[in-house]
């Protein structure tokens, strides 16, 4: 009997009246756990009802613990009639078993119902008494920490990184039971979001299995996901990075590696010159299969288990021709040679983090991604997991075997997604192919700072020799030793270390694509055939852009393929900035199809002008100036015959064509679009239509906004959703695009309306999720945070530089001298006590940098940073906590909620977190029959999204924390008949529930981290 | 192609004050896009009307989804369901709960009844208030005066604490609530020329000094109900006007201390017995409900129009009210010196407030016409409006 979980019911709050008679009610609870159930007295006549429980106790194994709920239903009793259920609180009682998490769940929960939403508030007690267990042959895996982040969480310490691990269950679903004829919606509303909660316990518990396995505490970059295949069933699935990770000692504020926010790259880059070579242009995408044909074959093939392949497309940076610089060849090879050997063990050298510390991510080869189309009622054993786990199986081939023809060992910053529509499933796998530092394969490396250039990301990783795909390479503007890529993309976020010029921007490339509505194997053909094509068009939409910005690199990368009946969904996002390791890019040319004709002429020289207007412009914007380099210094261009290529929008290639094309863009080399059809046209056209972000306001998609540093703690976490109904039966591709295009910028253009109070601010993490509901449906959901951030006074930037460098100096010291720098770093703080605070976060890195080297570091040294106030040891969330579970009184009560703050970044911008309380991961389903009656569908989705958010909050304040971190909303399927009067939503959200203390109240981490250790959780 | 669906949700509520005193007047959500489109700044964000709509139909859902909240402004407080700081929430209440005076004077007295409420669209029509707001504002009086009526203890706190509303706004709703509860007459055409801020000082005087409250403070409706005790007290004070000797009397003590003082001393001798009896009959009449009615209608046809047709000016008529509160303490046949102070406090300051400024009064009262009209109005019903108009 390895663990008992207690459970106490306090008290309700405005409970909704379910006596007519006489407006009261006569409540109770049902509590739940496993097969057992108590319940609490009936508190009659009273809409804030004091119950005041015993404690009741549940004797269970930790396997249980780990899958189920714990399940609280409040219900109206009646004398005559059946009792009516008021509604539910499930309670993912995880956090409890884990002894560095939560060690009590209590507070507010708000009542949920399927069909009525939020009914009044029930306060709950929880904790968990977990026996010592004996037995080896366990199928828990308690105390194995899971994290939404993808970074190395920031009061941890990576000791080990030791890579993918994966897990997927598969039940019926409760929907399409034959019971679902009879049952109330309720009942089945009910079902499914117990089964859903029952499996990713599950599904928890296998992956957490397997990371003990590995000898791994942690699971970092933990992405579940669900798919509702419908008559085959509900799949529950995960991905994540196993690790090791050391809790930071106390007093420690450090993150292991210095934040971007924190830590300005420096801009210095040697000096790359603009006009000193003549590097051809290229196009960077090509398709690792010949053609998209390949499905033809499979289909025979498989005539049960239906199943195309299809080809993949590898982006990357492009370059040719040239050598490997004397000194870096060799240590190249011994690289590849130990990161082998390390990651060969492994089946898939994946890992789904998106942030690294320093040093780890050695060279970034390119995207990588597969997707694969599959019929679902072609599944031999739809309960079973077997035949979902062979397809992705074959995907994480497919992405593997790419990221070997890159010359990479890993994949990094890898996700997988699906779409579904109907029995026709797309599943898609992308990463970003790379090589990694080897030593963090091992035990205990993982603290050294790389001393390698802040470009070494990236140079390339694959043989130049033997290129993968016809690329154009430059040495690298900033260490010119190494050769880079003249663009480079990848799905991870931007490396700390990365020197960049200026800012960067969201760039979306959107495009919609009719098909015929088909049945089965023909179906999934003719998706199968537009896929690749629908790539190749992102791609070039994302090219264009990005050139059109002036910019070399994108970072965050994420292209999602939605199908529906009679139509293909495709949304690229990705944000642009200019890399100084890289060279500038060239223009864009555009060219007529035939020369002769006046009128065509003037109309593609107006049009090139606009395009030379908005690059000049989009420089100016985004501040890109990059260093000018001298002649000399650029060293020399790589021998290169002058050849040009331009993109060709038609199938056929001519080359006589050439000839009349005039390429030259000033000195430099451009990228050619060439208006010969109507395709290209809609191209430049959506690439100057594309407004950009009002003044004050930047956007990105990644965790923070490169070039802009000072945040106010000033955020707001939202999400936006959009329903568009097609009206028009005959549509083309090109009116389809437009409307697609228009909604998405519109959907930006209300955002940035709506957020304007914040200026200055950026939109971070912004993820748009496309959707085809039904037949002349698209939803577009966005989820992000907006953040502000003062403008920085020009000589507070210098100053800041300044301490940066002297910084830089004993950071680089320690690892020869440690004492050195401490008396270095001791004199600055001494010397600079004065305005501490805002640069607090980057001196306590440098400090966990020595504090590990050397032991010796004394505290009274590092407390000049502190300015000694201890007035409030306790965040708001904990204090409240506590207060909340004595003045249980409910009621009127006058106790203030806790804000919780959400955020779908890692980190909130002028605090420190503290501790992580475990995982949130909320799946909720909410139905009406009286659409009308609730405002529509606006009202409620509207109202479902902000119970949704309560929901959230409340849970994380029962946990003692105040605020969410990495929160996304990884699922929210709508469907609506409005004839019925009817609607019904299901939302799946994620995120990890933390401690957050202001920068300021620096006192209080030592205080507060040694109370949650004791185990105790009283007021100190 | 249509937009069939468009939310915006923060985890923090977003709520734009301008957008919310929109709805607050009852605004529909293109009208509001109007006004928000030719208002300042908006050039500044290149808003498009599809971008100003969507925003404004987005906040007005989350109004309406917190106007539940709104009703019963302590749940706001700690509900879950939106997270908004709590200056934000002060200032969604404080706003819900202002109304308009031109409003409020409308249906000051009135009871607060279904019937009132259809009468609404008329009130709305004449104060160009929209009947949306005009609704919110009679629904709130309403719901206040439910909630206090039942509850022991100072209105005007009990007010404060269970709609959390500044101390400014909680006394006039006790204001409303007192006129709404005694049904004092305000809509005659000679009280028109009071503002709401008046008559909720006198609410303030009257409910200081004449209620249960004054004396007891623990018994239901204390602030609400006037003293019965009192009211019966003060049927004893006739003795000032039906003993002649005692009339005389007080009236030589108040012309002794007046002469010199005043410029209107002649008219002042020659209509104080008719004042004293004016005042003395309104005190004498109030234990009846119908006269509390119209105890304002009372101070201005017994008291002020006198005065005002002697072309006293307020100095005057301070100067004689104080002299004739006082000169009745000398009086040594008269023994309810306690009653008449607290009688005449309050019928002093309320005078003092009522009585018009010279500017404000340029004509005499049109007191025949009006009355006329108003006859007309009563007897007719709807109809009697049109012949106002006509």
């Amino acid at each position: 009997m390895p663990g008992k979980l207690k459970a106490k019911i306090v008290a309700g709050r405005h409970l909704p009246v379910m006596d007519r008679a006489s407006d009261l009610t006569d409540a109770f609870v049902e509590v739940k756990f496993g097969n057992t159930t108590f319940k609490t007295d009936v508190y009659p006549k009273c809409l804030n009802p004091q119950w005041n429980s015993e404690w009741f106790k549940f004797e269970v194994d930790d396997e249980d613990l780990q899958d189920e709920p714990l399940q609280i239903t409040v219900l109206d009793h009646d004398t005559y009639s059946a009792n009516d259920a008021i509604g539910k609180v499930y309670i993912d009682i995880d956090p409890l078993l884990c002894s560095e998490a939560a060690s009590v769940i209590s507070g507010w929960f708000p009542i949920y119902d399927t069909i009525h939403g939020i009914r009044g508030e029930i306060n709950v007690l929880v904790k968990v008494d977990l026996f010592n267990d004996l037995n080896r042959f366990r199928q828990s895996s308690c105390g194995v920490k899971f994290f939404c982040t993808t970074s190395i969480p920031l009061c941890y310490r990576a000791a080990m990184v030791h890579g993918f691990v994966e897990e997927l269950v598969v039940n019926e679903d409760p929907e399409y039971q034959w019971i679902d004829r009879i049952r109330t919606p309720r009942a089945s509303n009910e079902a499914r979001q117990r089964l859903i909660s029952l499996m990713s316990g599950e599904l928890q518990r296998k992956i957490g299995l397997k990371v003990l396995e590995m000898g791994g505490n942690a699971v970092v970059g933990y992405l579940q996901c669900f798919d509702l295949e419908g008559e085959s069933g509900i799949v529950v699935r995960a991905i994540g990075t196993a690790c090791t990770l050391d809790k930071l000692s106390a007093g420690a504020n450090a993150n292991a590696y210095t934040h971007p926010n924190t830590a300005p790259a420096s801009n210095a880059c040697n000096s790359p010159s603009k006009d000193s070579k003549e590097s051809p242009l290229a196009h960077g995408c090509r398709s690792t299969h010949n053609s998209p044909v390949h499905s033809t074959c499979s289909a025979q093939r498989l005539s049960q288990n239906f199943s195309v392949s299809v080809p993949t497309l590898i982006f990357a940076g492009m370059g040719s021709g040239g050598s490997v610089g004397k000194e870096a060849g060799p240590l190249k090879m011994l690289l590849r040679q130990q990161t082998q050997t390390a990651l060969e063990q492994r089946e898939f050298p994946f890992f789904t983090l998106t942030c690294f510390p320093p040093g780890f991510l050695v060279h970034v080869g390119g995207v990588v991604s597969a997707r694969s189309v599959k019929l679902l009622d072609r599944i031999h054993n739809p309960d079973e997991p077997e035949t979902r786990d062979a397809w992705w199986e074959e995907i994480r081939q497919e992405i593997k075997s790419h990221a070997k023809a890159l010359g990479c060992h890993a994949v990094v910053g890898y996700s997988e997604s699906t779409s579904i529509c109907e029995e026709v499933c797309i599943l898609s796998a992308a990463g970003t192919a790379a090589i990694l530092n080897p030593r963090y394969m091992r035990e205990g490396c993982l603290d050294i700072g790389s001393g390698d250039h802040s470009c070494g990301f990236c140079h390339i990783p694959y043989d130049e020799l033997n290129m993968p795909f016809p690329a154009q390479l430059t040495y690298c503007y900033q260490c010119r030793r190494q050769k880079v890529p003249d663009v480079l993309f990848t799905t991870i976020d931007l490396p700390t270390e990365a020197a960049v010029s200026g800012k960067g921007c969201l760039i979306q490339a959107r495009l919609c694509r009719l098909k015929k509505k088909a049945q089965g194997e023909v179906n999934a053909t003719s998706i199968s055939n537009l896929l690749p094509f629908m790539e190749y068009e992102l791609h070039t939409q994302l090219m264009n852009k990005l050139k059109l910005r002036s910019m070399n690199a994108l970072f965050g990368l994420r292209i999602q393929i939605s199908i529906g009946e009679n139509m293909l969904l495709g949304l690229a996002s990705a944000t642009g900035v200019y890399l100084s390791a890289l060279p500038t890019p060239g223009g864009i040319q555009i060219a007529g199809k035939a020369s002769g004709d006046l009128s065509n002429e003037q109309h593609v020289l107006s049009i090139q002008k606009r395009i030379n207007d908005a690059m000049a412009k989009n420089k100016e914007m985004y501040h890109i100036n990059p260093p000018e380099l001298s002649e000399e210094a650029a060293g020399s261009p790589i021998p290169e015959p002058k050849q040009r290529s331009r993109l060709f929008r038609s199938q056929s290639e001519s080359s006589d064509e050439l000839s009349e094309l005039d390429l030259s863009h000033g000195k430099k080399d451009a990228f050619v679009l060439e208006i010969d059809d109507t395709d290209a046209v809609e191209d430049i056209h959506s690439l100057l239509t594309d407004a950009p972000p009002p003044a004050g306001f930047y956007s990105c998609n990644t965790e923070v906004m490169p070039g802009v540093y000072n945040w106010t703690s000033g955020l707001q976490m939202f999400t936006s959703v959009r329903v568009l109904r097609l009206s028009n039966a005959n549509l083309t591709n090109q009116s389809l695009n437009k409307i697609f295009t228009d909604m998405c910028e519109n959907l930006l253009k209300s955002l940035y309306f709506k957020l304007r109070s914040m200026i200055p601010c950026c939109l971070c993490h912004v993820n748009f999720t496309v959707a085809v509901p039904e037949d002349e449906l698209i939803q577009v959901a966005v989820t992000a945070v907006a953040m502000s951030f003062d403008k920085e006074p020009i000589l507070e930037k210098l100053g800041d530089r300044a301490n940066e460098d002297q910084l830089q100096f004993p950071m680089e010291l320690c690892a020869e001298s440690a004492s050195v720098a401490i008396s270095n770093l001791t004199a600055k703080f001494t010397a600079t006590s004065v305005d501490y605070g805002s640069f607090a976060d980057r001196c306590s890195t440098w400090l966990e940098l020595i504090r590990l080297k050397a032991h010796t570091i004394r505290r009274g040294s590092v407390k000049t940073i502190s300015s000694s106030e201890r007035c409030s040891p306790l965040p708001e969330g904990r204090s409240r906590s506590l207060r909340s579970t004595r003045s249980s009184g409910g009621g009127g009560g006058g106790t203030a909620v806790t804000v919780v703050k959400m955020t779908p970044l890692s980190f909130l911008p002028g605090t420190r977190l503290i501790k992580y309380l475990g995982i949130i991961n909320m799946f909720f389903i909410r139905e009406t029959t009286s659409l009308r009656e609730e405002g529509g569908v606006s009202g409620f989705l509207h109202t479902f999204i902000a119970e949704v958010f309560a929901m959230v909050r409340a849970h994380v304040a029962a946990l003692g924390g105040n605020a969410v971190v990495s929160y996304s909303m990884k699922e929210c399927v709508f469907m609506e008949n409005p004839n019925k009067n009817q609607a019904q939503c299901l939302i799946n959200v994620s995120g990890d529930a933390v401690v957050f203390v202001r920068d300021t109240d620096q006192e209080a981490t030592p205080t507060l981290i040694h109370t949650s250790c004791g185990g105790t959780d009283g007021p100190t | 192609m249509a937009v069939e669906l468009d939310v915006f949700v923060g985890n923090t509520t977003i709520m734009d004050e301008e957008v919310y005193q929109l709805w607050l007047d009852g605004y529909t959500v293109n009208d509001a896009v109007k006004v928000r489109m030719v208002s300042e700044g908006m050039e500044e964000y290149e808003a498009s009307a599809e971008v100003v709509m969507s925003d404004t139909m987005d906040q007005y859902r989350t109004f309406q989804m917190c106007e539940r909240l709104l009703h019963n402004p302590t749940k706001l407080a700690n509900q879950l369901l939106f997270q908004i700081p709590p200056h934000r929430q002060a200032m969604l209440i404080e706003r819900y709960y202002t109304f308009d005076d031109v409003f409020v004077r409308e249906v000051l007295g009135k009871k607060l009844s279904k019937g009132t409420k259809k009468d609404l669209d008329d009130v709305s029509s004449k104060t160009g208030i929209t009947l949306k707001s005009c609704r919110r504002q009679f629904d709130n009086f309403k719901r206040v005066f439910k909630v206090v009526e039942e509850l022991k203890g100072p209105l005007v706190e009990n007010i404060r604490q269970n709609f959390i509303l500044s101390d400014k706004l909680a006394r006039d709703y006790a204001a409303i609530v007192f006129f709404a509860n005694n049904r004092f007459e305000t809509g005659k055409r000679k009280l028109q020329y009071l503002t709401f801020q008046d008559f909720a000082f006198c609410a303030g005087q009257l409910i200081k000094n004449w209620t249960v409250g004054a004396v007891d403070n623990m018994v239901e409706d204390m602030d609400v109900d006037l003293d019965k005790e009192f009211l019966q007290d003060l049927k004893e004070l006739k003795i000032l006007i039906t003993d002649k000797d005692l009339l005389d009397q007080h009236k030589s003590l108040v012309c002794t201390a007046l002469r010199g003082k005043t410029k209107v001393y002649t008219e002042m001798e020659t209509n104080f017995k008719n004042l004293s009896r004016g005042l003395v009959n309104i005190a004498a009449k109030l234990t009846n409900t119908k006269d509390v009615r119209d105890f304002f209608i009372d101070l201005v046809e017994k008291f002020i129009e006198p005065c005002r047709s002697d072309r006293w000016a307020s100095a005057d008529m301070r100067l004689y009210l104080t002299h004739y509160t006082n000169s009745a303490h000398l009086l040594d046949t008269f023994k309810y010196q306690v009653v008449w102070d607290r009688y005449m406090g309050v019928i002093k300051s309320c005078i003092f407030k009522m009585y018009p400024q010279m500017s404000t009064f340029s004509t005499p009262l049109s007191g025949i016409i009006d009355q006329r009209f108003v006859h007309v109005k009563r007897d007719f019903g709807p109809l009697g409006r049109l012949s106002i108009f006509l």
